[in-house]
C-alpha cells in the first residue's frame, strides 16, 4: 500500500499572522491516479498547493514524495524531482513566444542551459518536439505568438503545454480549466485524462463536471481542513459538503 | 502538424535577424569611418561607454536586474588596467585583461550578495557594495587617492602596434568594443539567454520548472560585471588615467541613463544612448555644473515620453521590430 501511494502528508499545516490557512492535512495521493482537490474559495486549496510544491514552507507536518522526505527541499528540487506545478494566476513567459515557452521546459530537462557562447541555433533541435506538444493542446495556430497576447484561455492550455515537457511523473494544476471557453474545457479535460494514463495528477477545480468527469479520487476542503474524501459519489452525497455547497449548483 | 517546423521565422530557427545584420554592418561602417569626420578621443571615449551601457543591459534588459554598482566594475577594471600598465610593465592586451579578471571577481563576490535580494533591495544591496569599493579605492594606497593613477603609458599592442598614435588606438578601442559587443549578442541570444529571458518575466514559474535561477542570475551578473571592467580597462589605457570619477556612484547613475535613454532590453540602444550622452556632456562642457541638470531633463524626458527609449521607439516605428 505505502508503495502505491506518489504524495503523502502528515498533519500539514501552515498559519499565518493569527490565520490557519491550512491546519493538520492528510493527503495520500496514489500512484497513476488524479486526484482532485475542491472546496469553497478561501478553503486553502491553492495554499496546499505553495506546500506541497515547496513555495511556502510548512508551519508543521511533514510531506512525502514517493517515499522521500521533501519537507525541507526547495522548489527547485521539487520540480527536479518529477513534481511539476501549474499555478492558477496563469503563468507563462509573457514576452516569449508560445513555442519559446514550451521550448524553455524541454532545455531544462535535456540541459545545456549555460551555455552562453553557443548560438541559439541550438534551441532548433527541440522545436519539433515543442511543437508537437503544442498541437496538443491545440495552440498549433498561435505558436509563433508572443504568449502575453493570448487570451487567458489559451495561456492555460500553453501552461499545460510547458508543464508536459518536462514530461513530470506528477502534476499539480492549479484550477487547469478556469477562464476557459466550453469548447477548451472539453479538450484540456481529455487532454488530462490522456496523458494521466503515465502520471499522477493532483488538480484544483471548481468545474465540477471536470471534477466528476476525471477524478478517480476527491478531497474537499474548507476552512483548511479536509471535510471529506472519497470518489465522487460518496463526496457528492456528504452532508458537510452539501452544506458547505450550499446555494450553488452543486448541492442540488 | 499545423506548424512545419521548416517553415518557422528566422527568430524561432535561431537565425539572426536580417535588420539585425544590417544595422550592425552600418553601424561598422560609420565607426570606421568616424575618426574622419570626429576627434578619435572624443569617439573612443563613446566607445567605451557604448561598451559599458551594453554590458549593464545584459542585465536590466534581460535578466530585469537593476544594478546601482556598476561603476564598481567600471572603476575597478580601470585602475587595475592602469596599475598593470604603469607598475607592473604589462602590455595593454595583458593589462586590460588583468582589468577585466578583476571585475570578473569582484562580479562574483558583490553579484553573489545582491541576487539574495530582489527590486529595490537588490539595487541597494549593489549600491552599499560599490561604495565601499570607492572607499576603498580612495584609501589604497595603489589607487593614487585623490590623484588617481596619472601618466599610464598606452604601451606597444602585442609589442607591435604604437597605440600612442591616436588612430591606432581609435582602431584598438573600435576591435574591443565590437568582440564586447558581439559577445553581448552571443549571450542574450543563446539557449542561456533564452532562460535569462524566461526568469526576467516570470521568475516563479521558472523555479517551477526545476531552473536554479540564482546560477543563473549570477553568471549574468559576473558576464555583465566583466564587460563593464573591459570598458573601465580599456578607457584607462585610452585616458591615460584613472580616477575616483570611474568609481564613484554618479558612474552608476549615469550608465542607467544611457542605457534607458536608447532602449533597454534593446542590441543598439545602450550604444545609442551612451553616444547622445557623450556627445551631450561634451557641448555642454561649457555650462559647468548645467550640465547635470540637462542630464536630469533628459531622464525625466524618457520616463515621461519615449520609455522606449531611442531605438526601442525607433523599433516601434518600424513596424514593431526589436533592434
Amino acid at each position: 500500500m505505502a508503495d502505491d501511494i506518489m504524495l503523502e502528508t502528515e498533519g500539514l499545516t501552515k498559519e499565518f499572522k493569527g490565520f490557519i490557512a491550512v491546519s493538520d492535512v492528510h493527503l495520500g495521493v496514489r500512484r497513476g491516479t488524479i486526484h482532485a482537490m475542491i472546496g469553497p474559495n478561501g478553503a486553502g486549496k491553492t495554499t496546499c498547493f505553495n506546500l506541497l510544491t515547496k513555495f511556502l514552507p510548512p508551519t508543521r507536518g511533514r510531506i512525502r514524495y514517493r517515499g522521500r522526505d521533501i519537507t525541507k527541499a526547495d522548489p527547485t528540487e521539487v520540480a527536479r524531482l518529477g513534481m511539476v506545478r501549474s499555478f492558477q494566476i496563469s503563468a507563462t513567459f509573457p514576452r516569449l513566444s508560445v513555442l519559446e515557452n514550451v521550448r524553455i521546459a524541454l532545455q531544462r530537462r535535456r540541459g545545456g542551459s549555460f551555455d552562453f557562447w553557443r548560438p541559439a541555433k541550438a534551441l532548433r533541435q527541440y522545436n519539433a518536439e515543442a511543437l508537437d506538444l503544442i498541437d496538443m493542446v491545440g495552440l498549433g495556430d498561435v505558436a509563433e505568438t508572443t504568449a502575453g497576447e493570448l487570451p487567458y484561455g489559451r495561456k492555460r492550455a500553453l501552461e499545460i503545454a510547458t508543464t508536459l515537457a518536462l514530461d513530470p511523473e506528477m502534476m499539480l494544476l492549479d484550477e487547469p480549466t478556469a477562464g476557459m471557453g466550453h469548447e477548451d474545457v472539453g479538450r484540456i479535460s481529455a487532454l488530462i485524462r490522456r496523458v494521466a494514463t503515465a502520471r499522477t495528477v493532483l488538480m484544483v477545480e471548481h468545474n465540477i463536471k471536470v471534477v466528476a468527469d476525471l477524478s478517480h479520487r476527491i478531497t474537499v476542503l474548507a476552512s483548511g481542513r479536509i471535510l471529506a474524501e472519497g470518489d465522487y459519489d460518496q463526496v457528492s452525497r456528504h452532508p458537510k459538503v452539501i452544506e458547505a455547497y450550499m446555494g450553488t449548483d452543486h448541492a442540488a | 502538424m499545423t506548424v512545419e517546423a521548416a517553415s518557422l521565422s528566422a527568430r524561432h530557427s535561431g537565425q539572426v535577424p536580417g535588420h539585425h545584420q544590417i544595422t550592425f554592418v552600418v553601424m561598422l561602417a560609420l565607426l570606421t569611418m568616424a575618426p574622419y569626420g570626429f576627434y578619435p578621443i572624443f569617439l573612443m571615449k563613446v566607445l567605451c561607454f557604448a561598451l559599458f551601457a551594453t554590458a549593464f543591459n545584459l542585465l536590466i534588459g534581460f535578466v530585469g536586474l537593476l544594478s546601482f554598482g556598476h561603476a564598481a566594475f567600471f572603476g575597478f577594471g580601470s585602475y587595475l588596467s592602469a596599475h598593470a600598465a604603469k607598475v607592473w610593465g604589462l602590455p595593454p592586451e595583458l593589462a586590460i585583461l588583468s582589468g577585466v579578471a578583476v571585475a570578473a571577481a569582484l562580479g562574483v563576490v558583490i553579484g553573489g550578495l545582491a541576487i539574495r535580494r530582489h527590486g529595490i533591495y537588490f539595487a541597494m544591496v549593489t549600491l552599499a557594495l560599490a561604495q565601499m569599493i570607492y572607499f576603498f579605492a580612495l584609501q589604497a594606497p595603489f589607487t593614487g587617492g585623490e590623484d588617481g593613477i596619472q601618466a599610464v603609458p598606452r604601451g606597444f599592442l602585442l609589442g607591435v602596434i604604437d597605440l600612442r598614435n591616436d588612430l591606432a588606438c581609435y582602431y584598438f578601442v573600435l576591435a574591443v568594443y565590437l568582440c564586447g559587443f558581439l559577445l553581448v549578442y552571443r549571450i542574450i541570444h543563446s539557449p542561456f539567454g533564452e532562460v535569462l529571458r524566461a526568469i526576467r518575466d516570470n521568475e516563479t514559474r521558472a523555479i517551477s520548472l526545476g531552473y536554479r535561477i540564482k546560477l543563473y542570475k549570477l553568471l549574468a551578473f559576473t558576464l555583465s560585471a566583466a564587460i563593464s571592467g573591459l570598458a573601465g580597462a580599456t578607457k584607462a589605457l585610452v585616458f591615460q588615467l584613472a580616477s575616483l570619477t570611474d568609481v564613484h556612484w554618479t558612474m552608476s547613475g549615469e550608465v542607467i541613463l544611457m542605457t534607458l535613454l536608447g532602449g533597454l532590453g534593446t542590441v543598439f540602444g545602450p550604444t545609442v544612448g551612451a553616444a547622445t550622452i557623450v556627445t551631450l556632456q561634451n557641448h555642454l562642457a561649457a555650462l559647468g555644473s548645467w550640465v547635470t541638470v540637462a542630464q536630469g531633463g533628459i531622464f525625466i524626458l524618457c520616463v515621461l515620453v519615449f520609455r522606449r527609449g531611442l531605438v526601442g521607439e525607433l523599433g516601434r516605428l518600424l513596424g514593431n521590430r526589436q533592434f
